[in-house]
């Protein structure tokens, strides 16, 4: 045992290094401007810290409304066991949106302007709303938890008995959040590459938001069964792995209907700077996942759906990115790469996000079904999903 | 009566004096230096720019729908009646979301400050409110910055070609661009040369995102009926009893584990 009790130390001392130069950078951040902690400019106005931090978190908490929608409103009973996880993935991962938010905000205390100063032609002030509003609805939908782990049973039957409200509530404000970050970007026709600019930007961003949350509840599930012992539920895993065969597909034929209507499908087969970025796109995003998933063999085992889901997963990560950055780049007239100080404050809020799940699902009960197991065998793992280790060091 | 300007390239002399007194009225820096920057910036909001021995304006387009005041979730930018779009500092909260909309890229940040604002020309809102000039088109020794009522300077910009057909471009910058704007660009050579983009729709920039908008009030009844149809036909009373039941009995042995 000598050996993981290392790599414990190891990842506890990473999260450290991280944490420490996350909070130099905030420093540098709200002391010395925007100009000093980022590599922003008149001409990239949006970076890292909108194209990840906001763009991606968003998309990979939408697990929280795909899996409560499967399971409240289309009563899909066997996925049962796994709604929780995704409801505290999904809002930690708007908590860390807001968070990150005020870090790229350039007057972080009028965040609550939107409450009173009202443009509803602006689609910032819809997702503003409803993610606000969202992240109420899923402090709704977490609260049986907090208040079954501390035994609170009359406050939990009168949540219990409004919740079908929330749910469709949560379901309704993220079909709305989701599909409008694409919106954001339909008022810059002449600004987004024609890869990406398109009509359907919204739906897109709703299908995609789907394949993620799906992906998302694959790859958190794996990583629960490696790090806390837990039995991992492969037949849920397989079915969840169908419906994303499904989406994808949906999504990857409106994408090529989307190019050959737009008369751009050319442009896939003509070498350039954004075709490079579309291709690792599609590929990973897309073609890859589906091919994988497509073969029985692959589908229904783990180690299978699990790296599709992480293909998946870093596509889709891939493709907010090309929204917000190497999409506009060309139009903009130049190239923009994030500062270290940019980076430090992503990782930090990556690191964060990996650490507090660790510690709910350690002393919250995130899996309510669960049994006692041996702690499963570990596994090569990969360097992200380290970060929930050392809150489980004392184990 | 909707204000504009026209700036008539091949009357400029390229004297920058519109650059000077649109300094002295924003309260900003300026000097030789400054003067020989040929871009807008957070602390310039006109540059005259210079291509051989021609010139050209680049300054804040002032559209007739603006995108960045559309963009803005909290209005801090605005389209005034008189033509120029203003900016409110006192409201922004820094998203920037107008800088990315922007189709001209006039919007400048002050990324070096602490508190940062927006900075662009916001064609002297005040002494327009007041009925007067903008300081750029006052000061101008040789008329090519004309302030006037829109329409007015829209039939000179076009009597001027019409009379001079070799001298200009036959293309108004401004008359059709993003659906109008209240500044207007003429010029004996192609804009494009400036940094002025020559694929730029007709259509109003905000319609892009509203038509997209405007049905959200619609979809919530009918999308929320929907999904509130398919729990009513998905969830069976006893299914609810059973899970309830269950719920409880699950409640009890935690409850008692502890």
């Amino acid at each position: 045992m000598t050996i993981p009790r290392m790599r414990f130390t190891f990842w506890k001392a990473v999260f450290a290094v991280i944490m420490v130069a996350g909070v130099y950078c905030t420093f540098i951040r709200f002391f010395r401007g925007l100009g000093a902690s980022t590599n922003l400019s008149d001409q990239f106005p949006w970076g890292l810290w909108i194209g990840f931090d906001v763009m991606c978190g968003v998309m990979l908490a939408a697990g929280g409304f795909t899996l409560t929608a499967a399971v409240e409103i289309f009563n899909i009973k066997r996925f049962h066991s796994i709604v929780r996880p995704t409801i505290l993935t999904a809002f930690l991962g708007y908590l860390l949106v807001c968070a990150a938010l005020m870090y790229d905000l350039g007057l972080p205390w009028n965040i609550w302007h939107p409450l009173i100063m009202r443009n509803p032609h602006s689609v910032m002030f819809e997702v503003a709303y409803c993610v606000m509003l969202y992240t109420t609805v899923l402090a709704l939908e977490f609260s049986p938890i907090v208040l079954e782990h501390f035994h609170l049973h009359r406050a939990l039957k009168i949540v219990r008995s409004v919740m079908v409200v929330f749910v469709i509530l949560g379901v309704l404000l993220s079909t709305l959040h989701q599909s409008s970050l694409g919106t954001l970007y339909l008022i810059m026709p002449n600004k987004l590459h024609p890869f990406w600019y398109s009509p359907l930007l919204p739906v897109f961003f709703f299908l995609s938001a789907i394949s993620v949350g799906l992906a998302m509840t694959i790859f958190e599930s794996s990583m629960s069964s490696k790090y806390f012992g837990r039995e991992i539920e492969l037949p849920i895993l397989r079915d969840l792995g169908r419906v994303l065969v499904v989406v994808l597909a949906l999504y990857g034929i409106l994408k090529f209907e989307d190019l050959y209507h737009r008369h751009v499908l050319g442009l896939v087969f003509v070498s350039g700077y954004e075709q490079r970025f579309f291709l690792l796109e599609i590929f990973l995003s897309v073609l890859i996942p589906l091919g994988m998933l497509l073969v029985p063999k692959i589908r229904e085992n783990a180690q299978g759906l699990y790296l599709a889901a992480v293909l998946c997963l870093l596509g889709f990560v891939t493709n907010r990115l090309n929204v917000a950055i190497t999409g506009v780049e060309s139009a903009m007239g130049g190239r923009y790469t994030p500062k270290w100080t940019e980076v430090v404050i992503t990782a930090m809020f990556v690191a964060l996000g990996f650490a507090i799940f660790g510690f709910a699902a350690k002393y919250l009960p995130i899996f309510p079904e669960e049994k006692a197991h041996a702690p499963a065998m570990r596994k090569p793992e990969t360097v992200m999903s380290d970060f929930a280790v050392p809150v489980h060091a004392g184990d | 009566m909707s204000k504009g300007i026209l700036y008539d390239a091949t009357k400029c002399i390229g004297c920058k004096q519109c650059e000077q007194a649109c300094a002295t009225e924003n309260g900003l820096p300026y000097d030789d230096k400054i003067a020989a920057q040929e871009v807008t910036s957070a602390h310039k909001y006109t540059a005259v720019l210079t291509k051989d021995d021609k010139f050209m304006r680049k300054l804040c387009m002032n559209c007739g729908d603006p995108a960045c005041a559309s963009v803005c979730p909290v209005g801090a930018m605005k389209k005034t009646a008189l033509g120029p779009v203003t900016y409110d500092k006192s409201k922004c909260m820094g998203c920037r979301y107008c800088m990315a909309a922007c189709p001209f890229s006039v919007p400048k940040y002050e990324w070096e400050k602490a508190i940062p604002g927006v900075r662009k020309c916001i064609m002297c809102s005040t002494r327009v409110a007041e009925g007067k000039q903008t300081a750029c088109a006052e000061i101008c020794p040789t008329g090519a910055t004309k302030f006037g009522d829109r329409d007015a300077l829209l039939d000179e910009a076009k009597k001027r070609i019409h009379d001079n057909p070799d001298t200009y471009l036959h293309h108004i910058f401004g008359e059709n661009e993003v659906g109008g704007t209240s500044v207007m660009l003429l010029s004996s050579i192609g804009f494009n040369n400036f940094g002025f983009r020559n694929d730029l729709t007709d259509r109003a920039l905000p319609m892009y995102t509203y038509q997209v908008l405007s049905r959200i009030p619609d979809f919530i009844p009918l999308f929320g009926t929907m999904l509130g149809g398919i729990y009513w036909i998905t969830h069976r009373r006893q299914d609810v009893a059973e899970a309830e039941a269950q719920e409880r009995e699950e409640r009890e042995f935690k409850g008692g584990a502890r």
